[in-house]
């Protein structure tokens, strides 16, 4: 059995001008906007549909879901600089950044957590109604792609050392593409945060 | 944008990296201090989705890079918006949505 190999990882493919894992996520990160966008546009119809949705801020807790928006702005910076490292040749700051990241993107999950508690504690379910359903749905779904992106970061923390040694431009590439999917699961939150918690 | 990058470009960079959170945490403060002003609804959903578009075209060009990405990337993106934009554009032809937007 022949062993499969993927090319152009560590440098540009000479036809797309990007290596091939670069173009992987970007085509990942077009699906996922389409999968967002679906739910977006079905709260859209949803509220518009009804002249008697709530206004966010009235049922959720604003002041948290602001904490979680900075918590994950701050992560967003430190997965950055975990790429930068890489690329300054400092494997050490690397896994300090990429520790921050992970403890940051935790920190979101927790909060997340306790907001979910609250809510169940007062029989607020996603059968409830329309809002919830849509409240749990978009958050959730959200929620899942951030538990994602930490297990893909934690998996880079832990067998990072020895892929830096093989071969640093492939493993750079490699953080820079788990980047750019945990800046657009930031990206998301962006948009949810005053669509569903302060309109 | 990593090939042919120099540790000195890198170290510019980080100083750009820090400026846009900056950014980021400050235009999150103006959205939430907006949205304690209670102001009507075109209006608040014209300025919330305003400083999130904002927000999010810092980290799409800076932390993702697009500033300084290849074509192709930008033709991808491109075919995506306009099928993002067009699945959002298609519910105002249908039955809900006349009902309620003028």
């Amino acid at each position: 059995m022949s062993t499969a190999v993927i090319h152009y990882i560590d440098q540009p493919h000479p036809v797309t001008g990007v290596t091939n894992s670069k173009l992987g996520v970007w085509l990942f990160i077009a699906s996922e906007v389409m999968l967002f966008g679906a739910l977006f546009s079905s709260y859209i119809v949803l509220r518009i549909g009804d002249p008697a949705w709530p206004h966010g801020w009235t049922i959720l807790n604003v002041p948290l879901a602001t904490l979680n928006t900075m918590i994950l702005i701050t992560s967003s910076v430190t997965m950055v600089m975990s790429w930068a490292s890489l690329m300054m040749n400092r494997f050490d700051r690397f896994r300090l950044y990429m520790i921050l990241t992970i403890l940051l993107g935790l920190g979101f999950m927790v909060v997340k957590g306790f907001e979910y508690a609250h809510k169940f504690e007062h029989g607020h379910f996603p059968r409830t109604d329309n809002f919830y359903g849509i409240y749990f749905t978009l958050t959730g779904l959200h929620g899942l792609h951030v538990l994602g992106g930490i297990l893909v970061n934690f998996y880079f923390l832990v067998t990072g050392k020895s892929l830096w040694t093989k071969s640093p431009k492939m493993f750079a590439g490699r953080i820079e593409a788990a980047g750019l999917y945990w800046h657009f699961v930031d990206l998301v939150w962006i948009f949810l945060f005053p669509s569903i918690y302060l309109l | 944008m990593e090939h042919g990058a120099t540790a000195e470009d890198i170290k510019k960079h980080v100083r750009t990296y820090v400026a846009i959170f900056v950014a980021l945490a400050c235009l999150t403060v103006v959205t939430v201090g907006v949205s304690y002003l209670h102001l009507t609804m075109p209006i608040a959903v014209t300025i919330a989705l305003l400083i999130a578009t904002i927000k999010a075209s810092l980290v799409a060009a800076y932390f993702m890079h697009l500033i300084s990405e290849t074509k192709l990337i930008y033709y991808i993106l491109v075919v995506t918006f306009l099928c993002f934009v067009g699945m959002i554009v298609i519910i105002f032809f249908t039955d809900q949505g006349m009902m309620h937007v003028p």
